[in-house]
Formats: structure tokens, sequence, C-alpha cells
């Protein structure tokens, strides 16, 4: 107990004392804590976000209008039968012509058509795991020895992947990536910045470092100061970003969400989680960047 | 007279380092520092010490005296492990500390006081937080610390000026308050780099006394020193060194004989050859 207040003196000791490096290591880290807790949700709700969407990734099968009854039933238990389909959805083009009224929001399209639907029958084909699109895809239509496909059913006259679910699984992955990529080197740049900072601290105090060596201190004694300190500073750093943070909540996404239900919905990260894990992430990062520090520049 | 007997028994202390039947007759409390053959050599190929023999028993005070570059730092850092030999070993209290564990050397030190001549006192503490820290850093609890140094602080007569800040005192008071920093343990020993290195001959006689003081009370001490005077004075065992080897051991020895090193060497050899009259 009288040891854990002696650290905490020496480290706050240090901390009055080198007040510069100190500030700026507390801003850097407070800057990338920002953007961190920025990011994460931002992250948290894109990646929800896609995962509605790849939720709607499917294959369509579309038969012949001249598909027999009989074909059309074979079929829809051979594809309800290859691996990776959770489920398969017969739509009629009755069905098709209603959700084409739906979408195109016009009724009586028939009307203007001379009451002959010209939509084919057609399978909507789910998937269990977006991923495994292609394969599914090739079950249904193997390539033939010239490598074109050729589909398992004649009843099948055509298989469609939608196009756009391919961009947005792209699009998608490419800016997790991105993010995941800044937020890596923001920590690594506030890693080095606490190093710094405890760098400047041991040279500052390398007075009271021989001191200790002299009468005997323990290597462990000498170092926990400066782990502290760094601790300490991230800590602070995290601190102010959580601070800003949640004014930014309060002042911007809380009435932005009163006015669009869509924000409202995202399925983000809660503030309080969000707020350990900014500061536990802070904490552990600083206190590294003080230890490979003390590991490389303490010389006990 | 007074020289033959120096002669004399400098020649006993040679005899009972290399013959070393002392050292078998008194197994039972061994000498507090002993160097075997010890040799140091820098990073660089430069030697700090050649084949350095010395055998310093408890209760001693003991003056190592030689110009700059002889060895005399190298041999203190050697004694607290800041270096180690390439070749001798160095015993503590009977324990070869180049043997023991890297993360036991902390324990190694707290039994070995050390003084400097720029005192090497913490600037932003005051005198009792200075003396404190020193039983601080061992984990003595607080109510014992408040005790023990403010007892030292008596006996090194700073008794009043607890509060005061190193750059408030003058040199000899700063001097006792790192004496004090050292002695605070009791360690059975202590070294003492030039303590009245910065210090006026008045100033200096008061931290010899307190050393001296100190030496009655049992500890070992170990006094680096270019102050002519103060070793002619005390009469002590003086060790001298010159580019890392020792080339005088003396009891109750001068400074420095009014020769110089080639006399001396010859003085030395012919003293040698004169045989054994020396008694144990």
């Amino acid at each position: 107990m009288g040891r854990l207040l002696f650290f905490f003196g020496e480290a706050y000791r240090a901390l009055r004392r080198n007040a510069a490096p100190s500030i700026a290591a507390i801003v850097t880290i407070a800057i990338t804590v920002l953007l961190v807790g920025v990011l994460v949700p931002v992250l948290k709700a894109s990646g929800s976000k896609t995962d509605d969407v790849r939720d709607q990734i499917s294959l369509k099968v579309f038969l012949f209008k001249s598909a027999e009854k009989s074909e059309i039933k074979q079929l829809r238990e051979t594809i309800e039968a290859t691996p990776d389909v959770a489920a398969v959805e017969y739509i009629s083009p009755a069905k098709a012509l209603k959700t084409l009224e739906r979408d195109l929001d016009e009724k009586n399209i028939l009307d203007a058509i001379n009451n002959k639907n010209p939509l084919p029958p057609s399978f909507n084909v789910r998937l269990d795991n977006p991923d495994n699109l292609e394969s599914v895809q090739s079950a249904l239509a193997p390539p033939d020895p010239s490598g074109s496909p050729q589909p398992i059913s004649p009843a099948i006259e055509e298989i469609v992947t939608a196009e756009q679910t391919d961009q947005i699984r792209e699009v998608t992955g490419a800016v997790k990536i991105l993010l995941a990529v800044i937020a890596v080197l923001l920590g690594i740049a506030s890693l080095f910045l606490v190093g710094n900072t405890i760098r400047l601290s041991i040279y500052a105090r390398r007075r009271e470092v021989e001191v200790m060596r002299l009468v005997g201190a323990t290597n462990w004694f000498i170092r926990w100061p400066f782990v502290i300190e760094g601790i300490v500073v991230g800590v602070f750093g995290a601190a102010i970003a959580v601070g800003i943070l949640f004014v930014g909540k309060v002042i911007i996404a809380d009435p932005l969400s009163d006015k669009f239900a869509l924000i409202e919905n995202l399925n983000t990260i809660a503030f309080a989680p969000l707020v350990a894990i900014l500061v536990g992430g802070a904490m552990v990062v600083a206190a590294l960047g003080s230890g490979v520090t003390l590991r490389r520049f303490l010389q006990i | 007279m007074a020289t033959a007997r120096r002669r004399t028994r400098s020649r006993t202390r040679r005899s009972r380092i290399d013959a070393s039947p002392d050292v078998h007759a008194r197994r039972e409390r061994p000498p507090i520092v002993q160097l075997r053959e010890s040799t140091v050599v820098y990073p660089g190929g430069h030697v700090g010490l050649e084949r350095v023999s010395l055998s310093i028993d408890r209760g001693e005070f003991i003056f190592i005296v030689g110009s700059t570059g002889c060895g005399k730092s190298t041999l203190f850092k050697l004694l607290i492990r800041e270096l180690e030999p390439a070749s001798g070993s160095v015993h503590i209290a009977g324990k070869d500390i180049n043997a023991i564990p890297k993360n036991r050397v902390p324990q190694l030190r707290r039994r070995i006081g050390t003084v400097f001549q720029d005192f090497k006192l913490l600037p932003n503490r005051t005198v009792y937080d200075n003396v404190a820290y020193a039983l601080q850093v061992t984990g003595t609890p607080r109510g014992q610390i408040k005790h023990q140094v403010r007892d030292i602080l008596r006996m090194v007569g700073l008794g009043a000026k607890l509060h005061s800040y190193p750059d408030q005192l003058s040199g000899g008071e700063q001097q006792r308050v790192s004496i004090a920093r050292a002695f605070v343990n009791h360690p059975p020993l202590l070294l003492a780099d030039e303590p009245t290195g910065n210090l006026d001959p008045e100033t200096s006689i008061g931290i010899m006394q307190l050393l001296y003081r100190i030496n009655r009370s049992g500890t070992t001490l170990v006094v680096v020193t270019h102050d002519r005077e103060m070793v002619d004075k005390m009469k002590r065992r003086v060790v001298q060194l010159h580019e890392g080897r020792v080339i005088r051991d003396q009891a109750a020895g001068m400074y420095a004989s009014e020769e110089d090193t080639t006399e001396f060497g010859a003085r030395m050899r012919e003293e040698l050859d004169v045989g054994s009259e020396g008694t144990v």
C-alpha cells in the first residue's frame, strides 16, 4: 500500500515536471482515441448494414415459360438438396408480376401489355452464407468441357446473381479494411508517442534512477513509476476524448437520430461499452509503449 | 624509525594477501572485501584494473589513493557490481558477487553504502526525502522510515534542516546528507569516492570526523581520495593504485612517499629481496 502510494507519487512528480511532453502525448492519445471512438461505431454500423445486404444476397434461377410442372418440382428438390442452400422460394409468374407492380408503384401493368404476363417463373435461392455464392452457382450450372456453364436442368433458362451484390461485397470489404488500417496506424502512432514521453521522462530522471540503483532498488521498483506514468497519460488522453465524444453524441448524434429513424435504428455500439473499450485500449497501448521503451532505454 | 616500522607492516599485509594463511584461520569470518586477481577490461580494450588482489577486513578504514585514471572508480564499480571482472573474483562478506543472480544485485547494493564527490542528491526533494528515499526503495514501513531518518540526520548534525532543499545547504551539509543516506541502512560496508573533493579543509575535517565515527560503529570504510593531508593525518591503511595495479598497500600509510613511482618500485623490489623479517 505504501509502496503503491510511492509509485503514484513518483509518477505524479514526473508528470508535473515533464509537463510539455506529457501534454503532447496526452493530446495525441486524445486525438487517436477520438478517431477510434468515431470509427468503431461507424465500423459497427457499416458492418450491420452490409450484414443486411449480405442476408439478401441470393441467386435467381429463371425458368423457361414452357417448363413442365413436374420438371419444376424436381428441380426444386435438386436445388434444395444442394449444399449451402438455405431456402428455395418458387416465384410464379403471377407473383413476380405483383412484385414488379409494387416496385414500380403502378397497378394494372397487364392492361398495358395485352393481358399477357411476360414474366417467367423463377426460384429465389437463399444461401446459408453469401460467400458460398459461387459454389452454389457452379453446382446448379457446372461448366461443360469448353468452360461455359451448363444448367443441370433443361427447365433452367438463366441463373442470375445480382451483380450489385458482388459490388456491395467488395466495397464494404474495402471500407472495413481501410478503417481497420487507419485505426491500427493511429494505435501504432500513439504507442510510439507514449514511448517517446517515457523516454524523455527517463532522461529527465536519470539522476533519480542512478540513485535508486545505488541504494538498491529492484528493477521493477525503478520501472513501476514509469509504467504508471505512461498509463496515467493514456487514461488522461482517453478521458479527454471520451468527454468530446459525449458532447458530440449529445449535440450531434442524438438530435439527428430523432429526425432520422435510420441513425437510431443502426445496430451500433452503446456508449458505455464504447467508453470502456476506448479507455481500456488507451491504457493497454500506453502501458505497452512505456514497457517497450523501458526495455530499450532504461539500462538497469 | 617510524618509516622502518611502516615498511615492516606493509610487508606483513602483502604476505597475508599472497600466501593468505590468515584467510583460512579466519574462515568463520571472511574479509568484507576480497579481490583475487581481478582484471577489468572495458569495451574497446582499455584495461581498468589489472590482476588486483586486495583483502579488506571488517571494521577497517582504508584509503585508496592514486592519480586520475588509476582505476579507483573502476574498483568502486567492481565492488557494487556495476562492472564484472574479465577474470578473477570479487567476494563481499565471503560471497562471490558475480555468482549471484542479476536480480539479487539490488540486495547486494543495499548492504553497501556509497558516497560521492558530487553528493548525488535529488535537487527537488528535501533533506528528509532524500534520505528517506533509500529506505522507501527497500520497502521499509513508513513509521520506521520516519524514525530512522530523524535519527540518522541528528547523528550527522542536520536535525534542524529536515525540510531544506539541497541547494539551500552548504557543500559540507550536502555531503552530510549524502552520508546519512548511505548509512541510514547501517550497511556493513561504506564506499566513499572523494567525499571531501569539493570541500574546503575545514569542512573536510568535519566530514572525515563523521566517517571516522561511522567506522567506529563497526562499518568498514573504503575511501578514495586525493586529500593528501587527510590521509597523512589519519594514519590508516593506504592502498595506492597506478594504471590499474596495486603498487602499494601499507598499514598506517601516508598519502604518498616523497619518491616517484620508479623510485618506489625500486624500493619495493629492494625490500622484497631483503627477505621475510615481518611478523604476523
